[in-house]
């Protein structure tokens, strides 16, 4: 696995064609460290010319400024800014669609104007043109997978067809739950909620999604954003089902197919 | 005699609606400022597909059918309504009658099938309601008044449709009996429904019978037009017509995209800048120091405002989110319903009291609690399924940026996360300098 820092290819005097946003999650969190790795080796293998910040990087600000607290957000965006203005970045890839959208929308207002595109974009682009085969690895033919949206990639940014035009290149079954793309439930973590116990209810935002995925009957529910990848864990475990359910990141599925 | 009644009627009725359309834009424009007077053709596009086409009604096909019905007649019901403010004022009797001539029966005809389609939708709404009780219907913003008002309306409708009929079916058999005002002679309209419903039901009456129900349908018609269009700024039927000006103004950007507060990126570009003078003027020293974030309807946008009275209260939103179907506290659709009601009495009390008194009151407490406000994933299901491009979100995160900003009103553990990102970098504990530690372990 090969990870250039920016501050290398600047050393080298060179400047990579995109630069990979990890965010906090795929940086710290177990589980979502493994998708990292999975887009980092199909960036590899694609010979895609990138680079991360590393240790310059910091909070996208995305939690703080949903949970009402703008200064803490705006100075995050102002350094993080700083920071890939003086590499020049002109395009990024998001591993998570919480700093997708926020890198996306909210940074060029405070000077930071860069291409951003969702890891789900990217994989699908290099397939479509040709450099990236999916052979040789696990094969996903007949397997019914169900793709829960992230709400900061589908209602928030659109994005729908991305990560499914990935899952059906699986040759896999696609199915859906009753409520997808612009219907799609919360997995319960955005806004913050992921920082904190959830208000009193009678029922965990989670579990009545995972209801959702498992009423699907899939064999894998894929995600698009690491937060959705915990709560959706969390979910299954509640059934009891990870014996039965697996959930992952679309890259993940992809790497596995391409024998990564 | 009568065409005076009806011109006193006419004018009053325009009056005060008049006079509650002024005290409605008064309100709005208690509102903070914000620019949505770009891209105006998307924006009429917007308009053309959201509230004249119904486009997001149909994300739920059968009430969408059904409320077509009722869209469809009442705009082109219009044009009966048109004829009969000319003969209330003219003394005239069906004035386009003999000016149209077959055309008028097709029109009439057309109406009266679309009144027919309304009649039963509106009963399909009030099963709903009443009998179905569905979910998005009974919860329990809506116990009361809004419900009142929801009965009262569609009540209205089914008098309203009764007095369509009676009037024509009652003008049908005086036409066939030569005694209309129409013309003196024998002869028929032939409308498609009254042409066969008035003598079904009017057959026995005598001709001065007749001439009367003739004129309880005409009167009882414009009363309730009257009434219906003094009733809408107290109503979530208001949305008949903000409905239009809601969808023009409505957000076009991302809906993920969050509101860049400007007074902070100042105060921000201070702390960042080392040379920054600490002591120099504010650029705009004329400028009242705002608070940041909304405690209050007048810390909102106008938008906000207008969003507050366009809500059809419908429930779609609250259906849709993710906290409220799970039980908690927060509904997207009471936080409408709150910011109108809070708005209301923040207009009655400046009008009365002198722009700016203060009751000492506020949403954010006395209407809209924090527990509600925490429990908002900001998932913009709501925004999504909002027939009329209301935004309940914008509302949700203005009042949390108070809570947070200027009280420091927050749950404890937001308290450590926000602690994380400013000293490390990231949400949790984890130093920033560990930050690439994951390319290196297996
Ligand atoms: C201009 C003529 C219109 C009339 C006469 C009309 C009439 C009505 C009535 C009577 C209801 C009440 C249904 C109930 O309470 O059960 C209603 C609800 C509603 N109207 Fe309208 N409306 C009009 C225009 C519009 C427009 C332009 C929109 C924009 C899309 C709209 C959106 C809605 C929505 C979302 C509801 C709630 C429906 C639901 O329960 O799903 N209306 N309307
Ligand atoms: S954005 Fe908040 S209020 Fe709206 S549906 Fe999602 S959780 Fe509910
Ligand atoms: S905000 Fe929109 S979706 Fe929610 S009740 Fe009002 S009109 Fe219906």
């Amino acid at each position: 696995m090969r990870v250039p820092t920016m501050a290398e290819k600047m050393a080298n005097g060179e400047s990579p064609d995109i630069l990979f946003w990890v965010g906090c999650a795929g940086s710290f969190d177990d589980r979502a460290k493994k998708i990292t790795k999975a887009i980092v080796k199909i960036l590899n293998k694609c010979q895609v010319d990138f680079a991360v910040l590393g240790t310059e990087e910091s909070c996208s600000g995305d939690p703080a400024k949903r949970a009402g607290n703008e200064f803490t957000f705006q100075m995050q965006a102002m350094m993080n800014i700083e920071v890939m203005n003086a590499y020049e970045v002109k395009k990024i890839v998001t591993a998570c669609p919480h700093c997708f959208n926020t890198l996306k929308n909210e940074y060029p207002e405070l000077g930071g104007n860069y291409e951003v595109i969702h890891h789900t974009q990217l994989i699908q682009d290099l397939i479509n043109t040709g450099k990236l085969i999916l052979e040789g690895g696990e094969t996903f033919k007949g397997k019914k997978i169900t793709f829960h949206d992230p709400c900061y990639l589908g209602r928030a940014n659109d994005v729908y067809e991305a990560p499914r035009s990935l899952i059906e290149k699986l040759d896999a079954e696609l199915v859906e739950m009753k409520r997808c793309k612009t219907k799609g439930l919360c997995c319960g973590a955005g806004g913050a909620q992921m920082f904190k116990e959830a208000e009193k209810g009678n029922k965990e935002i989670n579990v009545e999604r995972t209801e959702d995925a498992l009423e699907t009957q899939a064999e894998i529910i894929a995600t698009g954003c690491p937060f959705c990848n915990t709560m959706m864990t969390d979910g299954v475990k509640n059934f009891e089902k990870e014996g039965d359910v697996k959930v992952m990141d679309v890259a993940e599925l992809i790497a596995h197919a391409a024998d990564l | 005699m009568e065409i005076i009644l009806f011109a006193i009627l006419l004018s009053a009725g325009a009056g005060f609606f008049a006079y509650n359309a002024w005290k409605v834009r008064y309100n709005i424009l208690l509102g903070q400022d914000i620019d949505r007077s770009d891209k105006k053709g998307e924006r009429i596009k917007t308009m053309v597909l959201v509230a004249f086409g119904q486009k997001k009604m149909f994300s739920r096909p059968i009430p969408a059918l059904l409320h077509l019905a009722l869209y469809v007649a009442f705009v082109i019901t219009q044009i009966e309504l048109i004829e009969i403010a000319i003969d209330g004022l003219s003394g005239h009797h069906r004035f386009f009658y003999f000016k149209l001539g077959g055309f008028y029966s097709f029109m009439i005809s057309f109406i009266e099938i679309l009144s027919v389609l309304a009649f039963v939708a509106t009963l399909a709404f009030l099963i709903r309601r009443n009998l179905l009780k569905l979910p998005r219907f009974t919860m329990k913003e809506l116990i009361g008044w809004p419900t009142k008002d929801a009965n009262i309306i569609l009540i209205a409708e089914v008098v309203l449709i009764c007095c369509i009929f009676s009037m024509n079916g009652a003008d049908e058999v005086l036409y066939s009996r030569g005694g209309s005002h129409v013309e003196f002679a024998k002869g028929h309209y032939d409308f498609a429904i009254s042409s066969w419903m008035g003598p079904l039901l009017f057959q026995n009456f005598s001709i001065d019978a007749l001439h009367v129900i003739e004129r309880i349908g005409w009167w009882g018609h414009i009363l309730m037009v009257f009434a219906f269009l003094n009733y809408l700024p107290y109503s979530k039927h208001f949305h008949i017509l903000l409905a239009f000006p809601n969808t023009f103004y409505s957000n076009l950007e991302q809906k993920g995209k969050f509101t860049n507060m400007e007074s902070v990126t100042n105060e921000v570009k201070l702390m960042l800048d080392p040379n920054a003078d600490p002591y120099a003027a504010p650029a705009n020293p004329d400028e009242a120091p705002k608070r940041f974030g909304a405690k209050d309807v007048t810390d909102l946008t106008w938008k906000n405002l207008l969003d507050a009275y366009t809500c059809t209260e419908c429930g779609r939103c609250s259906s849709s989110c993710p906290a409220n179907v799970t039980g908690k506290l927060l509904s997207p659709r009471k936080i409408m319903m709150d910011t109108r009601d809070r708005l209301v009495e923040v207009g009655e009390n400046y009008r009365k009291h002198g722009k700016g008194y203060d009751d000492g009151k506020s949403l954010i407490g006395d209407y809209i609690t924090e527990e509600e406000l925490w429990a908002c994933t900001s998932c913009n299901a709501c925004v999504q399924e909002c027939p009329v491009n209301i935004d309940p979100l914008s509302i949700i995160v203005d009042l949390r940026r108070y809570l947070v900003m200027e009280e420091s009103k927050i749950p404890s553990e937001l308290t450590g996360m926000l602690t994380n990102i400013e000293n490390n970098g990231a949400p949790w504990q984890f130093a920033q300098s560990e930050r690439l530690n994951w390319a290196n372990e297996d």
